[in-house]
């Protein structure tokens, strides 16, 4: 078992990133995440694993840092909050493009523009339908505990290296300044220059060796043919995302007739508002996407036949919504429930909601 | 005539005078006759053949008409978004420091989009090298202003002549560089005689000889021309630049060393 502590979300993700092997960490300061470099560098993991950790001069500039530490074959991080995910757009639709896997933090507060540093979940269309340009997917994990904060930063890791595509945690303000029980991962030691030659040789930027062709990582591509092939190759990897790797978790869904939908904080908060519900005879169950992208439409599928509605239950003015609307076409109500400005809901005005738009509407 | 050489004997090992190196590949390359870029790719090339570095080279190449200079060295590359090529060149360097890193980067890509990327670079005295390619106009995207376009100078975007009230001053980025402690060799050199060549490959050997030595930025800017945005023959381009650009922007080292140390005052007052 590994260590037991009573930790901060943003600290954990520092820890974790440290224990999993990271090779590097590029990042800019922004509350509410700004922890996570601060422990970096109380930490020192340079001394520990050879890990590095790089304040940069923007979050334009760690974002292409990390483009180049991806190129090298290297498991490559950042975190950020809001703001700095927009400047970070640029570099993440390059690495997408690029076919590079790296791993970026988005701690999310309200927006638009500056908005507010408290807790939000603005950012879900920005995450999950690509947020810089060109059709491309990142791999969203959204946790909704310190625990999962630690167990997502390997888990987002084995993912971008397996698609070699870039993968975000979309957390939020509470989890990230939240204290909670954490079990840390063990430690597993970073690749040797060795090791990244052997799993990442055959694509990485690791010096042209004489038997092999030069390693060019680079999303441009002049020929429209070829650009296209590119496009429908990056498309087969998202589709190949969504067969094998939707993850989420079900509570009290077997009998439930309503179905609220909710993830990170607003599911440890729907979560309780389930069991009012229930103690008030209502059949109640939340689903809660792990995968934002990719989604579990299949899972809300499944739901349709024993369902009488979905309650999107978001701290945002309803982007979600519009995947599970997606997923029900129309069969059923789909209703939507958020507060904004960093407002957390409480589990009173989620049951509220229950009543009011679902079974009273 | 008797003693004329046959091409039979031309050919011979023994007679070989010059020899295209290995690490440019036999692609034909892309830029208009009598442009600049051609002639740096050659000398990067040469000097990374003759330090024997190839394996251990990884280049990054900029937004601009340079973006396929992939396509020409025979080593492993990375593409830069436009202006952040010193950005990509750090994270790599920085998981990988037993490697030369080096950019390659026009004036837009380097002194206009990228001025924050190149600065910061350069003050945490990346031990990379950065090849710039001053033309003085956006060559790839038609011809227009650059920051380091010459006042007076006609461009896509300054069809009247560029003009302090409306666009400011040209940048003299290089010499702002120069100033930086984390700057090892900061030098301004050109590519349009035999002789400047020569001058030329020097400073592009020492930049990369300087990276394995970790003593700071390496920063060799080339004075260039774009003969197609200026709109000019080759012979022309090379006339005008000598007329107009080497006054405003002289060649020449501007520092050649290592990256400051920190006085003793600093270090007793870090120790604390
Ligand atoms: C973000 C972004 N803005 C603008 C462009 C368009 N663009 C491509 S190359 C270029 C200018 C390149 O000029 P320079 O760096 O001087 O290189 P040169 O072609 O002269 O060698 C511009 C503005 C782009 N590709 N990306
Ligand atoms: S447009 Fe200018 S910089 Fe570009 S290839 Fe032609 S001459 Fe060279
Ligand atoms: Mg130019």
């Amino acid at each position: 078992m590994g260590d037991i502590r009573l930790m901060k979300g943003n600290e954990v993700i520092a820890e974790a990133a440290i224990r999993c092997g990271c090779d590097g960490y590029y990042g800019y300061p922004i509350t509410p995440q700004s922890e996570i470099m601060e422990t970096l560098m109380l930490r020192r993991p340079w001394e520990e694993t050879g890990m590095v950790v790089l304040q940069a001069e923007s979050e334009v500039a760690s974002a292409n840092m990390l483009f180049g530490g991806a190129s090298a074959g290297k498991k490559v991080m950042t975190s950020s909050s809001s703001p700095g995910i927009s400047l970070m757009a640029e570099g993440i639709s390059y690495i997408a493009g690029a076919e590079l896997p790296a791993l970026f933090v988005n701690v999310q507060r309200g927006g638009p523009g500056l908005g507010t540093i408290q807790p939000s979940q603005a950012d879900y269309f920005q995450a999950t339908k690509g947020g810089g340009h060109g059709d491309y997917k990142l791999i969203v994990l959204a946790p909704s505990s310190v625990q999962e904060m630690n167990d997502f930063v390997d888990l987002g890791f084995e993912l971008a290296f397996k698609y070699r595509n870039p993968a975000m945690i979309l957390t939020d303000g509470v989890i990230g300044q939240m204290m909670e029980k954490v079990e840390l991962s063990e430690f597993k030691p970073r690749l040797t220059n060795q090791q990244v030659e052997e799993t990442q040789g055959n694509w990485a930027a690791t010096g042209k060796k004489k038997n092999r062709e030069r390693h060019i990582l680079t999303s441009l591509e002049l020929q429209s043919e070829k650009q296209e092939l590119h496009n429908q190759k990056l498309q087969a990897k998202y589709k190949q995302m969504e067969e094998e790797d939707v993850r989420f978790e079900l509570i009290n869904c077997d009998d439930a007739e309503y179905i609220l939908v909710a993830f990170g904080v607003s599911a440890r908060i729907s979560q309780k508002a389930v069991e009012i519900l229930r103690e008030k005879g209502i059949k109640a169950g939340l689903l809660r996407p792990i995968t934002l992208y990719p989604f579990p439409t299949k899972q809300i599928q499944k739901l349709i036949p024993q369902a009488k509605g979905f309650l999107s239950v978001e701290m945002n003015a309803g982007q979600m919504i519009e995947d599970i609307k997606l997923a029900v076409n129309g069969k059923l109500p789909v209703e939507h429930f958020g507060r904004m400005g960093g407002i957390i809901a409480t589990p009173a005005e989620i049951v509220e909601a229950v009543e009011s738009k679902l079974i009273g509407g | 005539m008797e003693d004329t050489l046959k091409i039979e004997d031309i050919i011979k090992p023994e007679n070989l005078v010059y020899k295209k190196t290995s690490v440019l590949t036999d692609v034909p390359m892309h830029y208009c006759y009598g442009c600049s870029h051609g002639v740096v790719h050659k000398l990067v090339a040469e000097v990374i053949e003759e330090m024997g570095i190839q394996e251990d080279t990884v280049g990054v190449s900029p937004v601009g008409c340079a973006v396929l200079a992939y396509n020409y060295l025979d080593i492993d590359w990375m593409q830069a978004a436009h202006g952040r090529a010193p950005a990509v060149a750090t994270g790599y360097k920085r998981v990988n420091p037993e490697k030369y890193v080096f950019t390659y980067q026009g004036d837009g890509d380097l002194a206009a989009i990228g001025t924050a990327e190149t600065m910061h670079a350069v003050n945490r005295g990346e031990n990379i090298v950065i090849i710039f390619i001053n033309n003085a106009i956006y060559g790839m995207t038609g011809g227009q202003m650059a920051p380091t376009t010459m006042l007076g100078q006609q461009t896509a975007t300054s069809p009247y002549g560029r003009d302090i009230d409306l666009n400011g001053y040209p940048l003299k980025i290089t010499e702002l560089l120069a100033q930086l402690p984390g700057a090892a060799y900061v030098t301004r050199q050109s590519v349009h005689t035999p002789g400047n060549v020569r001058k030329c490959k020097k400073a592009i050997r020492k930049a990369f000889e300087n990276s394995a030595k970790n003593i700071g930025t390496s920063f060799v800017e080339v004075v260039s021309t774009c003969n197609s945005g200026w709109k000019q023959t080759p012979v022309e381009a090379n006339e005008w630049m000598e007329e107009n650009m080497f006054p405003f922007y002289p060649l020449g080292d501007l520092k050649d060393g290592e990256r400051e140390k920190p006085d003793a005052y600093l270090v007793q007052k870090l120790k604390k």
